[in-house]
């Protein structure tokens, strides 16, 4: 950690708190916690669990779209806003190599992202707690769920990063980027799905389809939040798949991912001929 | 004193195009070098291989006796970027801050943003700027940390008349503390008064790179003399004379610069049908234009 590392990220965070995309995460994270929890109410009598676990089974569905996608909306110009301005080359003509401006940047970025994420979690969880009770057990689960979904953040910031850097301008990037998140969230599953289906529980189902799922970080931020508590699994109704790996397999998918962004970052950074 | 930055016969091609061939360049310390050429004729490539921006097929390039990209390299070099702009969000004061603290060198900021006449707007929001004064703000990055070296890309391209003056005095402040300052420019009238040496590049080619007295020398470009007369006698001066009719009061003639003197007498011999005569000496764009076209 450089001191010119830390002055680039704390630039970064002032811009985010200037053009109010601190506040814009965060806000969105509070409400749609905040829905999910109250909507998702109703199943806690009939399954007898506490309300919080309820709630940080709606929020871990909610967050499998919602950490992604602001990951990406605060990394997708990083790189290719600086190409737009003509203000990369005059950034890189200064002592700090491109490892240092990429760390920067994501230092930044993740701290806006853990920000609204603590908040958004945390204050949906408080007030689940407080209206419907919790346990050792379900605040475990709320602090996992933060913890996991900053990491699933950092995996789809640092992609946002390489998309920002092969795309060559914030307009092309930002198509990338939805493109990325439509990929990684939706069609990999859906896809996985019909793999699934036209198997009929053969061998695929058994043995490769686990391994698969576990290795898009999205599926093994789901599969880690629910096999680790078996009262979230329950209101999930989501078992099946994650029993069927070792219990190591989703948290090092989850905490490799990030590096692996990074470094893929790191490479399309460097092909930036500015 | 050895030169600041010394480019030795570099080459680079983009795809199959020859973007720079074999391209020798020098800056001595406390010079001004005046970087000419057409759109497209290799200038801010070449800048950006100073820079270490992009790499270079053939030659070298040392800044200081370092190599370009190095960090020792980029703590001695200045560099603003053709219509520059910065985050619209931050304001001057902010952006020049975050400039001073990657160059690691302790600033005046406020004192830097007073030097370009931005004191009034150092804490307005970029976005605001006009695009003169994201241009001086630009400038001021340029004189953190007293650089050895300065490449300047177009630099008063946005800027009116007398902010184009502010920023050759802020240059020649510079080259007085003995920094090696590098101008790519079009705007050939400002640069002829205010570098002392003028390099000229043709579709990756250096074609020219003298003092500009010795180039017109070299090229030989002819003096034109412009003899006013008496409306009733200009077509028989004009044969006289051996010179082209403008129109009913005046013609004109051309000849080289030693036959200047000779030319001058035989006029001053006609006598009192000469009302007037004026002389235009060859301009940086006739040599701009000499230099440029030649085959």
């Amino acid at each position: 950690m450089t001191p010119r590392t830390l002055a680039i990220a704390h630039t970064e965070l002032l811009i985010l708190r200037r053009n109010r995309w601190l506040f814009m995460a965060t806000l969105i994270m509070v409400l749609f916690a905040l829905a999910l929890t109250f909507a998702g109410s109703a199943p806690t009598g009939s399954l007898g669990v506490d309300m919080l676990t309820v709630s940080v089974a709606s929020m871990t569905t909610l967050s499998v779209y919602l950490a992604p996608l602001v990951a990406l909306m605060m990394s997708f110009d990083a790189i290719s806003g600086d190409v737009d301005r003509g203000s990369l080359s005059l950034l890189l003509s200064y002592p700090p190599n491109r490892g240092e401006i990429l760390l920067g940047k994501f230092l930044s970025h993740l701290a806006a992202l853990s920000f609204a994420m603590v908040i958004g979690f945390g204050t949906a969880g408080a007030l689940a707690a407080w209206s419907g009770g919790a346990g050792v057990d379900s605040l475990l689960a709320l602090a996992r769920l933060i913890a996991t979904s900053i990491l699933l953040g950092a995996v789809f910031i640092a992609l946002g990063y390489a998309v920002s850097s092969l795309a060559g301008s914030s307009t092309a990037a930002a198509g990338m980027s939805a493109a990325l998140w439509l990929v990684f969230v939706v069609l990999f599953d859906l896809g996985l799905l019909g793999a699934v289906v036209m198997d009929q529980g053969g061998t695929f189902t058994q043995s490769i389809f686990p391994w698969l799922m576990v290795a898009n970080p999205a599926d093994a931020f789901r599969v880690w939040n629910i096999a680790a508590s078996d009262a979230v699994a329950i209101t999930s109704g989501m078992t099946g798949a994650a029993t069927a790996l070792p219990s190591w397999a989703a948290p090092v998918s989850l905490l490799i991912w990030p590096i692996i962004g990074l470094a893929l970052a790191r490479i399309a950074f460097g092909r930036v001929d500015p | 004193m050895d030169s600041t930055l010394i480019i030795k016969s570099v080459s680079k091609f983009r795809g199959k195009t020859q973007v720079l061939q074999d391209v020798d360049l020098t800056v001595a310390p406390g010079e001004r070098l005046a970087l000419l050429g057409h759109n497209g004729a290799g200038k801010s490539t070449l800048i950006k291989t100073i820079l270490g921006l992009t790499s270079i097929g053939r030659g070298s390039i040392q800044i200081c006796g370092e190599s370009p990209g190095t960090s020792a390299a980029r703590q001695r070099t200045a560099f603003l970027p053709e219509s520059v702009s910065f985050h619209p969000a931050l304001t001057g004061r902010e952006q020049l801050t975050l400039f001073a603290r990657l160059s690691g060198f302790p600033a005046d900021v406020q004192g830097l943003l007073d030097r370009v006449g931005l004191s009034d707007a150092l804490d307005r929001r970029i976005g605001t700027y006009s695009k003169g004064m994201r241009q001086r703000l630009g400038l001021a990055q340029v004189l953190l940390g007293k650089p050895k070296l300065a490449l300047l890309d177009e630099p008063t391209s946005g800027l009116d008349p007398i902010s184009r003056q502010d920023l050759y005095t802020i240059i020649d402040e510079l080259a007085a503390q003995g920094t090696a300052v590098l101008i790519a420019s079009h705007a050939l009238t400002e640069v002829e008064a205010r570098t002392d040496r003028i390099a000229i590049l043709r579709k990756g080619i250096k074609v020219a790179d003298n003092t500009l007295s010795a180039l017109s020398a070299e090229a030989d470009l002819p003096t034109r003399l412009r003899i006013s007369a008496h409306s009733d006698k200009i077509d028989q001066l004009a044969q006289q004379v051996g010179g082209r009719r403008i129109n009913g009061a005046s013609f004109e003639i051309t000849c080289s610069a030693d036959q200047k003197m000779d030319e001058l007498r035989r006029i001053a011999a006609l006598g009192d049908a000469v009302v007037d005569i004026s002389m235009t000496p060859p301009r940086l764009e006739d040599l701009y234009r000499h230099y440029s076209r030649k085959d």
